[in-house]
């Protein structure tokens, strides 16, 4: 890896660490209530929604009212879609979406996935884009730190019979977290070229005339295929070009820092008026990862023993560093089959990159996004090398543990530790117990539930698409990289990351609804357990520290931790692995 | 039924609420700051030219005449650089139609300048993840100057003069990679001969 890519690791890394500690603190503050200034805006909108703020939850009411405001969340997007055409907002006319596409994309909203079948300019009105596809940016993002919240608090508290108030957590998330850094974001993002704007499409004349290959329609509009099935194009000019416009900054803003990843545009984060300079792209790269790794901080405080947090974050940080150099080492090394024709490769492999963020800005992007649940991209993953997309199928596989998606990336984390410490209890032969509260066999059997759902939903799933012709046809690249594609899909819908091995055609019924299955229970069935174990952990007496407790804010214990994440998380993946990208690499190797 | 009852009341004022300040109230106020700070990025970063569009600094356009700059190849769908369909290739790199794909640009690149023998940048056969990549590196503007020389009629150093000058170099020295606007070039060079 040159010297240029390790500096920007640090450069990233150092001001990521100086943020944790002050907006950690600040979470902590907000979600524990002592947040001053919060209370004029709050009282008069709980009057007006029936929210009783001093009311607390226990668990199962908690996850009630989680499920409710997200089913309520599905029904919004899924009616706004369908209903665009005769709604405010849409200049360009586009008509309603499909009845699977758009139950895809509720579920993928909702659920913090932000997959996309669709190609956003080309499909979404501007009110969709906000009212449906924005605000559940917000909203899932608020739903995670929530339930993150409750858990923490399951361990902070004890002989408690409540984790908090869902309603209350919602508010205050959404209000005085995500709104206010959104804001600053979005305001940023419009000063270096980031579009913010209602207009129609707009037309340029170009300096040249475009000749391009046009396909040949019939009467009714539909594509003209000869006798073997593929289009009949025809010559066809332009002399214009259509700038698509949209309020893309303030989406933009929320869907980093909300680690949602669904782009306005369909290159998304590639796209210039997404993404416009290599500063844009760092500070984007910035918000994904920005409040996971200050929710360790907030876990430490609120349970009292900051070092509990910053063992967690270096478990993370750890784990991050090792995969980022490695993607961005495997792209800069490009594509030794182009090398054959002539090509000078100093740059690395560049299809499907963009110029101005080269191989390193679009490496580290790749790795940020895909350990975070984000699933934004700046370059394309489908056309990375065999190994340099092995790394963000891995990067997913470990459950989105590594800093992963707002909130849920913690309590992933956090499962995980559970399952360290009763390892290492098993080891020396005693009753575990993570801060203070003793782990037994409900806290087990719901944390096997959270860990295992995930890769039952992405193996079973590959395993269906492969065998369906449905399945099958949808694959872009021929070869060992079309499995990668669909294993690709399913691992990125069930841990709720949203990128795409984009070559595969999955706006079709079979992928919508197979996808949407992965997204809906990766999701809920790890917040479900998550939020049992929360509930649990709070009626626990807690216990005193003795000779005899395993300390968790050591060496010894990040290691442990990352261990477990690591044995855990991808022993799962290691054969399908070797079907896709291991042996696509193997081809490649013996090819030039 | 018991539970569900109680809820729907906050559950539904919340979301409706919340959903309006978010979806409605924020990129509003996003928009109305940016028209009064930022009007031009916020509406496109458009080149206007005598009164006329014609291009975004921010969007690549496609270009084929050999008097040009070429820009990445583009894999939008139905024409190149299609700005209200962006999207990459997504072939992957053991794809024959990807190899198929580069070779053919390589021809192109050798009918229109058979002299050059220089090594090709990679940047210059392989499609950008946008399709409206605004940029090419150094290297890649280097390898077309002889050409855009040759059909211009003017020196080669004038044209290389225009590339320094249009070359961006990292951002703050680490950010990105240096690169050059095809279309802010290929303006300038309209500018100084036809």
């Amino acid at each position: 890896m040159s010297s240029h890519a390790w500096t920007l690791l640090g450069l990233y890394l150092a001001v990521l660490l100086l943020t944790v500690k002050p907006l950690g603190l600040y979470i902590a503050t907000l979600m524990e209530g002592r947040f001053a200034f919060g209370g004029a805006i709050e009282r008069p909108l709980y009057r007006l929604c029936g929210v009783r703020h001093d009311e607390e939850m226990g668990w199962l009411k908690y996850a009630f009212a989680i499920l409710l405001f997200n089913v309520l969340g599905v029904v919004a997007v899924y009616a706004l879609q369908r209903l665009q055409l005769w709604l405010p907002l849409n200049p360009q006319a586009f008509p309603n979406v499909s009845p699977n596409s758009a139950f895809n994309t509720a579920i993928s909203f909702v659920s913090n996935t932000n997959w996309q079948g669709y190609g956003g300019e080309s499909t979404m009105s501007y009110l969709t884009q906000m009212l449906a596809l924005s605000v559940q940016n917000f909203f899932s993002a608020a739903t995670g730190i929530a339930v993150v919240i409750a858990l923490i608090r399951g361990f902070a508290r004890h002989t408690a019979k409540t984790v908090g108030n869902a309603w209350v957590d919602l508010t205050r998330v959404t209000l005085y977290l995500l709104l206010p850094l959104s804001l600053i974001f979005a305001v940023f993002l419009t000063s270096q070229g980031v579009i913010q704007n209602f207009d129609a499409y707009k037309d340029v004349t170009t300096l040249e005339v475009t000749h391009y290959d046009a396909p040949k329609l019939d009467t009714a509009g539909q594509p003209i295929k000869d006798d073997q099935g593929v289009a009949v194009t025809e010559p066809a000019q332009t002399p214009t070009q259509t700038l698509a416009m949209g309020p893309v900054a303030s989406q933009e803003a929320i869907k980093m820092l909300g680690t949602n990843g669904g782009g306005f545009m369909n290159a998304n984060s590639a796209h210039p008026f997404e993404n416009p300079t290599p500063l844009t792209n760092f500070i984007e790269m910035l918000a994904i990862f920005l409040i996971p790794a200050a929710l360790c901080f907030t876990f430490g405080r609120m349970v009292g023993d900051t070092r509990q947090g910053w063992a967690v974050l270096a478990a993370m940080t750890l784990m991050f560093v090792v995969l980022a150099a490695a993607a961005m080492h495997f792209e800069a090394q490009g594509n030794p089959l182009l090398t054959s024709l002539g090509v000078d490769q100093l740059a690395g492999n560049m299809e499907g990159k963009e110029t101005r963020f080269g191989t390193a800005d679009s490496g580290l992007f790749a790795v940020i996004t895909t350990l975070a649940s984000c699933g934004a991209v700046n370059a394309m993953h489908d056309s990375f090398t065999p190994l340099g997309g092995l790394i963000p199928l891995i990067d997913m596989q470990l459950g989105e543990v590594v800093f992963g998606g707002v909130g849920s990336g913690l309590y992933g984390m956090l499962i995980f530790a559970i399952m360290a410490v009763f390892i290492s209890g098993l080891m020396i032969g005693r009753t575990p117990e993570y801060l203070g509260k003793k782990i037994e066999t409900y806290e087990m059997k719901m944390s096997s539930i959270a860990i295992l759902v995930t890769p039952l939903l992405v193996l079973i799933g590959t395993a269906i698409a492969v065998l369906a012709a449905d399945g099958r046809a949808g694959i872009a690249n021929p070869g060992a990289h079309g499995f990668s594609e669909i294993l690709y899909a399913f691992t990125s819908a069930a841990n709720n990351n949203g990128s795409a091995f984009a070559g595969l055609s999955a706006n079709t019924p079979f992928y919508n609804v197979m996808l949407a299955i992965a997204m809906w229970f990766g999701r809920f069935g790890v917040i479900v357990p998550v939020l049992a174990i929360a509930g649990s952990l709070a009626a626990k007496k807690r216990l005193t520290v003795t000779e005899g407790t395993l300390p968790t804010h050591g060496p010894l214990f990040v290691t442990l931790l990352i261990g477990v994440v690591l044995l855990v998380g991808l022993l799962n993946y290691v054969p399908s692995l070797a079907l896709g990208p291991v042996i696509e690499q193997l081809l490649l190797s013996a090819a030039h | 039924m018991k539970t569900l009852l109680p809820m729907l009341r906050p559950a539904l004022s919340l979301f409706v609420l919340l959903a309006l300040v978010t979806g409605i109230v924020y990129p509003l106020a996003v928009t109305a700051i940016a028209k009064l700070a930022f009007a031009d990025t916020a509406a496109g970063s458009l080149i206007v030219k005598d009164g006329k569009a014609v291009g975004s600094r921010l969007i690549g356009q496609n270009f084929a005449d050999p008097k040009y700059f070429w820009g990445r190849p583009s894999a939008t769908s139905p024409q190149p650089y299609n700005a209200s369909a962006s999207g990459g290739s997504n072939q992957g790199p053991l794809n024959p139609a990807l190899l198929d794909a580069v070779k053919a640009r390589i021809e192109a690149l050798k009918t229109a300048d058979p002299e050059n023998t220089r090594p090709i940048p990679s940047d210059l056969v392989t499609a950008s993840a946008s399709g409206l990549d605004p940029h090419i590196s150094p290297d890649a503007a280097h390898y077309q100057i002889e050409r855009i020389a040759r059909a211009r009629q003017i020196a080669p150093s004038k044209v290389k003069a225009m590339v320094e000058r249009n070359t961006e170099e990292r951002q703050w020295g680490i950010f990105g990679e240096a690169r050059v606007n095809v279309l802010e070039l290929n303006l300038a060079l309209d500018s100084v001969s036809r």
